[in-house]
């Protein structure tokens, strides 16, 4: 009897052991195909025209997203002047002042923050830039995605701030150097390699982001550095050229998600590498 | 103790924590002040008002999403009422809005990503933090993550020229000829459809579920792993036991996570589903999601009851998830004591 049993849990075991490691096979296959078929795609479809010229008029082969990747670059630009002080400064009062109720209040709404679906936050850029200026700019798409850093970028500040050894501080107070200057150029120089990895994860996160961008920003098939203006985005242009009819366009999709995805894995290798190299090794 | 630090006492409180509980003398104040820069303490009371103005915008930021989705939604609130929830017509021409069809979409597609997305992330948590060896650890969660930096459109892009032909040319056939009888799987085979979305959903959260999941099971202490396999359990028994169990409502937190994501996911949903707003029994038919809806008709729509509609859409997808990610924090904060962040930015 007990041996028959000790048979079936040990049967039982050696089954559930091969499916969780069948599970994480069966979630490589996906990132492979994704990752395999967009450089497959894309090496074939990038060229020197993608990077420099703008969109030809429908119907014409060739042409590019250099338009596109500029905008982005702006966008990005202004949504980082918004969501990088914001999310810092949040991220300081939270591990400097925030231990009372307040500041559980604050990490609790950059949490909600943090969920609320990005059309959403689409909206309330829509309804606060556009329909105030009365068009189309790059600076609502920035607003949006600024927005969206600002939680990502806090809660991850507060958590590198906290790992700064207690002491630091009290010997900076010790020299009389002011709370202001300990905590700027002790405390936050400290933990700068985290910081700058919270700035890059969310700078990461909301690169690839369409839908605030869609009634926002709107997109531009010319050049345009007016920052209230219609702009082409990366993403945007993605979006719009694969649900188009014309196969250059798929091409041109194909070749703007490569791109994307490059810039994107280059800015999360570096993450990864400060992390690695920093003295405060993530919380992973 | 750093609430303590403003004012005068900053300077005599900073000692080192273990110094004790005696307090500082009084007499310990007077001469120290004598260094104190009279800017320094305005300084300080600036920078702390600075970084309270930071943190203040943040609730700022979450009270004007709430205030402009009611404002920009009261047109339609007035007219259509709580019917707009519950009827199915979504006929902009003649200004008919029901948002049923959506809500429908949005929850048929959540449920089944989260259907195909639990059990793997669940059996990848399982085999990055028990089973697998120390070096494959670090590699595979870096895997996982990679596949959280894939941006949205993307998804919906490999979706489109990948995803959809296979499932057009292999699965649904297959669905259809074994398990048609569920009445699940019967109608036209376009491929775009809830099937899709559905997957495509599953493929974008197993990264957030997966990260969780391993936090949680990551924060059950060792010896409760030793006590189970010291009476004699197997592995399997070990972490069914001495993890999973003591975990459970972490991993609930982590998969209603994951739900509050795939809620609010928009563009991939958007190229995949079809974009038709009915209500089907086949995850055949193509559908339509609160989300997507916006995504298509909001830079289109003409008039200010359609577009009011519409910021409603918003406003509904706003508290769905909004009530989906308190719950779901909760639970995770209850298994990890606040640090669930890290895992789902």
């Amino acid at each position: 009897m007990m041996q028959s049993k000790f048979w079936w849990r040990s049967l039982q075991d050696k089954v559930m052991v091969g499916l969780a490691a069948g599970a994480t096979l069966m979630v490589l296959v996906p990132l492979v195909a994704i990752f395999g078929y967009l450089v497959y795609k894309g090496i074939g479809s990038l060229n020197w025209n993608f990077l420099t010229q703008i969109p030809k008029p429908v119907g014409e082969t060739g042409g590019g997203m250099a338009n596109a990747i500029v905008g982005s670059g702006m966008i990005l630009l202004i949504a980082s002047l918004i969501g990088v002080p914001m999310g810092i400064g949040t991220g300081i009062y939270l591990a400097e002042f925030g231990k009372k109720r307040f500041g559980y209040l604050i990490r609790f709404t950059a949490d909600v923050l943090n969920g609320v679906p990005s059309i959403v936050i689409g909206i309330v850029a829509w309804s606060l830039v556009v329909v105030y200026q009365k068009h189309f700019s790059a600076l609502a798409g920035g607003v949006a995605l600024g927005i969206m850093m600002v939680p990502i970028i806090s809660r991850s500040t507060e958590e590198m701030l906290l790992m700064v050894p207690q002491s630091l501080r009290e010997a900076a107070w010790g020299l009389g150097i002011p709370q202001w200057r300990t905590t700027l150029s002790i405390t936050l120089r400290t933990a700068s390699s985290g910081v700058i990895t919270a700035v890059m994860l969310s700078f990461a996160r909301v690169a690839g982001e369409t839908a605030p961008l869609l009634f926002t920003t709107l997109g531009n098939k010319f050049w345009n550095f007016n920052m209230n203006q219609e702009t082409a985005a990366l993403p945007l242009q993605i979006y719009v050229y694969a649900q188009s009819p014309y196969d250059d366009w798929h091409r041109q999709a194909w070749a703007g998600a490569l791109i994307l995805i490059i810039l994107i894995v280059i800015s999360m290798s570096l993450v990864r590498m400060a992390a690695s190299r920093g003295v405060f090794k993530g919380g992973n | 103790m750093l609430k303590q630090m403003n004012g005068p006492l900053l300077k005599t409180k900073a000692q080192p924590n273990s110094a004790g509980p005696s307090p500082e003398e009084p007499a310990a104040l007077v001469p120290r002040r004598k260094f104190e820069h009279k800017s320094s303490r305005f300084a300080d009371a600036t920078f702390r008002y600075l970084m309270l103005a930071c943190a203040l915008s943040v609730l700022a930021i979450v009270v004007l999403i709430v205030r402009e989705l009611i404002l920009s939604s009261a047109l339609a609130r007035h007219a259509f009422g709580f019917k707009f929830f519950v009827t199915q017509v979504w006929d902009p021409v003649s200004g008919d809005f029901g948002a049923l069809p959506f809500i429908y979409g949005t929850l048929v597609s959540s449920l089944l990503a989260l259907i195909l997305a639990v059990p793997l992330s669940i059996g990848v948590a399982t085999f990055t933090t028990e089973l697998c060896p120390q070096r494959l650890r670090s590699l595979l969660s870096y895997v996982v993550e990679l596949l959280a930096t894939i941006p949205s459109v993307i998804y919906g892009l490999w979706g489109m020229y990948v995803l959809v032909p296979f499932l057009r040319q292999y699965v649904q056939p297959f669905l259809a000829k074994y398990f048609g009888w569920t009445g699940l799987f019967g109608g036209y085979q376009f491929g775009y459809s809830m099937l899709a979305a559905g997957i495509i959903l599953a493929i974008m959260i197993i990264p957030i579920v997966t990260s969780i999941t391993r936090e949680v099971m990551s924060a059950v202490p060792t010896a409760q792993r030793e006590g189970v396999l010291a009476i004699g359990a197997t592995r399997w028994e070990m972490i069914r036991v001495g993890v999973l169990r003591n975990a459970r409502t972490g991993i609930m937190g982590a998969i209603i996570l994951g739900l509050g994501r795939a809620l609010g996911e928009t563009i991939a949903v958007t190229m995949l589903i079809g974009n038709r707003p009915e209500i089907a029994k086949s995850l055949f038919a193509p559908g339509y999601t609160l989300a997507s809806v916006i995504a298509n008709e909001f830079s289109e729509a003409s008039d200010d009851l359609y577009l009011s509609a519409l910021v409603e859409i918003g406003l509904a997808l706003f508290l769905i998830t909004l009530l989906v990610n308190i719950v779901a924090q909760l639970m995770v904060w209850s298994i990890t004591r606040g640090s669930a962040q890290r895992a789902t930015a």
